[in-house]
């Protein structure tokens, strides 16, 4: 055993984790975290969107010196059908602003210059270290862990788990259910490199303007799910994802979903002759509010994707993870400085504090979203964006049929689909869940 | 540890500018050498090939070839010195001693310095083998100069200066290297870079011996003994006529005995790709590529390597390079001469299967009937 | 005993891209790791620690990221941790590099204790020489064991030491003399883990970091490009095949039938010379 007893130890080192390790450590605390990669980051392909305010909440002058890829001047959603597009595309030049809102970042980088960050207000950082168990004592109350390095047992009065949407230690402590097939997205994801002019070119941006994608429709197979595509400095993060559940029902697997979708006529020339770097699979928390876990007990609480805490409609993770970690570390200095022990009752500060937060009020407001677009999944990723598509068609293409005629073609093609009860539900459903 | 990566761009240029006359003593420096590597009186072939090499470069310059032989004094040696002047010396510099009879850095690195500092080249060349790699080290630091090592092409440029061509940044690309007010100019060479010149029979030249200064007592390091490889478990790869290798598109280890049984049928070596050996699947002396073998077979067979620029450098001088690969973007097709986009392990079976057939005794007698 | 063994941090090779247009290297997320060939120096060097007690120093030149390699080796249960980095030592070749790193050893003798081995691996994965062990063992008047497979035998009293090292043919097994500088061959031993303890230490641990002058570098013209007598003077992309490969399409018989007659197709010096090898020849 380690002799040595820490305030906290803080397991794993993403947004969440290093978010809780830095919070703590600049409050002062005795803070170890635990990450299994090789640094911060280094399991991480990812290419992320990053949101400024609150990573400012944390390190006010990031921009100084975070490998910040792209500031986001634009955002485009897609809706598609096997050979065409409908957009919808908002540009905006307010922001090219002095502080920039939204940024792409590779989050391999990102995370490491995060961590450095934690390490530099104090954290003790240790890598390429898993930890294997939480230890409890007779109560019950979380102690410390055991890690796959020998040496035994490292103490702690406070165990904040950071691991993950598929991080073990929780689940198998009890602490947590292992989340269901239908709460979370496999997302898979490549980075296609290109210089940075081509990209500038294909994207229509200059200097370090960014762009987002967001796609929905029959490239995810009638399942629920998106595609993506951000634009980084040097290269085009890619990816696609649709919920566990639906890939063990539909048997499409990820690969064929990914190819497919590098393959539609709308994405194939962005990212023409540029060099792939190999592809990854990644879990995504989609559950939304309903399926957040028990947040806090004796001597632990959890954050991040490890708590399902993930905005899937408007794909945010990454700033409720990084809140859910400042709160959490904002709540153990609060009950430390009061010298309390860190009880679940004192601990339940932190899911107040987050329940006071963004975090939790974006969630309560889609916690029905998740379900409705499960369920509903063929109509809203398979039928729609055929008839919205086709609309579109009839809409566009000059071929001396008369207008009126053209309009009635298209609403008989969505009521012949879906009736006029399945269409008028469907938008109420949705209505009432965005509400 | 070795060379830190240089920036080429903004350094090179300014540099290369300043490449100024060369100081008066060292214009005295003259001629290319080539050390003849030889364990136990069998000469390297890799020494032959840097014989035909040098021999280009010695008609260029219009200087004279010569080959520099060490060893002890027994028959076998003189056999080097009379085989140098058939692969293309015009006069064989000798360093003989009985402390010489096995490879110890101490003794050679004094021979071929005291010799350099005495004779004088302006290129000294050796084989990127354990021996030629543990010698140019010390010899290039005693006489502080210049070494370029596992050079892939040489030249020399209008001023006459060496152009040594290596791969960098993990064989990424190449670049040329030229040693500047610094002589000799050293630079080693990897075993089947270089094409083996003709043997042509011809009389003993003109041979100059130096002696070493030297006896057993000076030597530290001494050998106690020599094992010598058994020819059944030493692969042959470098210098095999066939090799077949296997990449990480074989999916898993168990899958790369059909590599082994293809090689088997056609009486081939068999290697593998860099990654394989990282994983662990093959031992490290199979690999082939730029931290591997270099392989100059007649036909080589690469199933499911993807062809990356450090692999490629190692197989670029095979006769016929044979793809099977997946991805028809696959950059081994760039630089294979005939491809087939399939998955290696569905085609491997069959084409062993269709290679015993063809090339057994039994279908060539009934071809020739 | 005192070991100091030299290591290098690399760039993943596997991960390195090239511009398609300029040809320079795109470093954007390349990791970087230890050169793998000094992982079993490190080891080997740990094990005789081990065995004969004293201390084992992992030293390093690079820039300051270079860093984290230390830190990673302090990990495995490295004694010392030393950085030498300036920007004198930027665009060294392997002369320029040995003068930095014996001089640096030197240093570490005269602070630390003078060392009794000094390892490194028998190449890098970058640079690919193999020369910089050998330059280090010359400049500092060590006697030099390179490609060792196997210690065999090490008397720290009386400072001889056997070893079986690969040559081209076979293994020779040699009786030498401390102190020597060895570079180590690959999969000769497996890096350990450290244990909770070694990963707390090194995460605190004060790396020592050393410019050209705390070194004790008289001459700064012996350092980093001014020092290198060899210039890169044209760095280009291997210039493609300008023919692609013939692609086999079978269609009316087997893929292995067709690829072997595509194969054989006006090449029956070919056919004739396999023949002969597969019967064994």
């Amino acid at each position: 055993m380690i002799e040595e007893r820490f305030d906290a130890i803080v397991v794993g080192a993403g947004m969440a984790g290093n978010a809780a390790a830095l919070t703590m450590a600049k409050r002062g605390l005795k803070v170890l975290q635990i990450e299994r990669g090789e640094y911060s980051g280094s399991k991480n392909v990812q290419g992320a969107i990053l949101y400024s305010d609150m990573l400012e909440k944390l390190i006010p002058d990031f921009r100084e010196d975070a490998p910040l890829e792209r500031h986001l001047v634009e955002q485009r959603f897609w809706m598609m059908d096997d050979h065409s597009h409908v957009g919808l595309h908002y540009r905006s030049d307010d922001f090219n602003e002095e502080r920039p809102n939204r940024y792409t970042i590779i989050r391999a980088q990102f995370d490491k210059w995060f961590s450095k960050k934690a390490r530099e207000a104090g954290a003790l950082v240790i890598c390429e270290t898993t930890v294997t168990e939480l230890a409890k004592d007779t109560h019950g109350k979380v102690i410390g862990v055991h890690t796959d390095r020998a040496g035994g047992l490292v103490r702690a009065d406070v165990v904040v788990l950071a691991e993950g949407v598929s991080g073990l230690l929780g689940t198998r402590a009890h602490l947590r259910e292992i989340p269901k097939p239908a709460n979370v997205a496999l997302a898979v994801k490549e980075m296609h490199f290109l210089p940075s002019e081509t990209i500038e070119a294909r994207f229509n941006l200059k200097g370090d303007e960014g762009t987002v994608i967001e796609a929905v429709g029959t490239i995810s197979h009638g399942m629920t799910g998106m595609g993506f595509i951000y634009s980084n400095k040097e290269c085009i993060s890619l990816g696609i994802g649709c919920l566990v559940s639906d890939f063990q029902k539909s048997g499409v697997t990820p690969y064929e979903l990914i190819e497919r979708f590098k393959r539609h006529p709308s994405v194939a020339p962005l990212i023409e002759g540029s060099e792939v770097k190999e592809y990854s699979a990644h879990l995504i928390p989609e559950g939304g509010y309903k399926a957040v876990p028990q947040l806090y007990g004796d001597g632990w609480v959890v954050v991040g994707d490890a708590a399902q805490l993930n905005n899937a409609i408007h794909r945010e993770g990454s700033n409720l993870a990084m809140t859910s970690g400042r709160l959490a570390g904002e709540a153990i200095f609060q009950v430390k400085s009061r010298r309390d022990p860190m009880t679940a009752a004192n601990l339940s500060l932190y899911k107040k504090m987050l329940d006071d937060s963004f975090v939790m009020k974006d969630l309560k407001k889609y916690k029905d979203m998740p379900q409705l677009l499960h369920i509903q999944s063929q109509n809203f990723f398979l039928t729609y964006p055929q008839l919205v598509s086709k609309a579109m068609e009839n809409f566009v293409r000059v071929d001396g049929t008369p207008k009126a005629e053209k309009e009635k073609a298209t609403l008989k093609s969505f009521v012949s689909k879906r009736s006029w009860s399945g269409l008028f539900g469907d938008a109420l459903r949705f209505a009432r869940a965005w509400r | 540890m070795s060379q830190l990566p240089k920036a080429p761009a903004p350094q090179a240029p300014s540099r290369a500018a300043t490449k100024k006359e060369l100081p008066k003593h060292l214009k005295a420096y003259k001629h290319i050498w080539v050390f003849i590597e030889q364990e136990r009186g069998q000469v390297h072939p890799v020494s032959w090939e840097l014989m035909g090499a040098g021999r280009a470069l010695a008609d260029k310059l219009k200087v004279d070839l010569a080959a520099v032989v060490v060893g002890p004094r027994w028959d076998a040696t003189n056999q080097v010195i009379k085989e140098s002047f058939c692969y293309g010396a015009d006069l064989v510099y000798v360093v003989t001693d009985d402390v010489l009879a096995d490879y110890r850095n101490e003794a050679y690195t004094k021979a071929l310095t005291e010799l350099v500092n005495t004779y004088k080249p302006e290129i000294l060349l050796l084989g990127a083998t354990t021996l030629g790699r543990d010698l140019a080290g010390s010899v290039a630091t005693t006489l502080l100069t210049g070494l370029t090592a596992d050079c892939t092409a040489l030249d020399v440029d209008a001023e006459g200066s060496l152009a040594a061509t290596r791969p960098t940044f993990g064989g990424s690309l190449l670049c040329t290297i030229f040693t500047l007010s610094y002589r000799p100019q050293m630079a080693t060479v990897r075993p089947r870079v270089m094409a083996m010149p003709e043997r042509v029979e011809r009389e003993v030249g003109r041979v100059i011996e130096f002696p070493l200064g030297l006896v057993e007592d000076d030597i530290i390091t001494k050998v106690l003994k020599f094992i010598p490889d058994r020819e059944s478990s030493k692969s042959n790869l470098a210098y095999a006529d066939v090799v077949v290798s296997g990449g990480l598109g074989l999916g898993s280890p168990e899958n790369f005995q059909l590599i082994r049984q293809l090689a088997g049928v056609l009486g081939a070596e068999y290697g593998c790709s860099r990654p394989l050996v990282q994983k662990g699947w093959v031992p490290a002396d199979r690999q082939i590529g730029q931290t591997g073998k270099t392989i100059r077979p007649r036909l080589y067979i690469a199933a499911g390597i993807s062809g990356a620029i450090q692999h490629r450098v190692g197989v670029e001088g095979a006769d016929l390079i044979v793809a099977i690969n997946t991805d028809k973007n696959a950059p081994i097709f760039d630089f294979a001469h005939v491809g087939i986009v399939t998955d290696a392990v569905r085609l491997l079976p069959g084409l062993t299967e269709a290679f015993r057939k063809r090339l057994s005794p039994h279908a060539r007698d009934r071809l020739a009937s | 005993m005192h070991i100091v063994v030299c290591i290098k941090q690399v760039p993943d090779s596997a991960q390195i891209r090239v511009h398609p247009v300029t040809n320079t290297i795109m470093r954007q997320g390349v990791p970087t790791i230890i050169n793998p060939f000094d992982l079993f120096a490190v080891e080997e060097a740990l094990r005789l620690r081990d065995k004969f007690g004293g201390e084992v120093t992992v030293l390093t030149m690079g820039p300051p990221s270079a860093e984290d390699s230390l830190r990673k080796a302090l990990t495995f249960g490295v004694d010392r941790a030393v950085l030498l980095t300036d920007r004198y030592f930027a665009g060294a070749d392997t002369l320029a590099t040995t003068y930095a790193l014996a001089t640096a050893i030197r240093k570490i003798g005269t602070t630390y204790g003078t060392p009794d081995l000094v390892f490194t691996g028998k190449q890098t994965i970058d640079g690919d020489t193999a020369q910089v062990g050998p330059g280090i063992a010359k400049r500092l008047g060590l006697l030099q064991l390179t490609y060792v497979g196997r210690i065999v035998s090490l008397d720290p009293e009386a400072h001889s030491i056997e070893v079986e090292r690969r040559s081209e043919g076979g293994v020779q097994h040699l009786h030498s003399r401390l102190p020597c500088l060895i570079t180590m061959l690959e999969a000769t031993n497996e890096i350990r883990r450290g244990s909770v303890a070694d990963a707390l230490r090194a995460a605190r641990a004060e790396i020592v970091k050393w410019n050209a002058q705390d070194a004790g570098v008289e001459d700064i013209t012996k350092c980093g490009l001014k020092g290198s007598p060899t210039i890169v003077k044209k760095v280009f992309a291997p210039s493609p095949r300008a023919q692609k490969a013939t692609f086999v399409e079978p269609s009316d018989q087997p893929p292995a039938e067709a690829l072997i007659a595509e194969i054989f197709e006006g090449r029956p010096k070919l056919e004739s010379k396999l023949a002969e090898l597969a019967r064994g020849f």
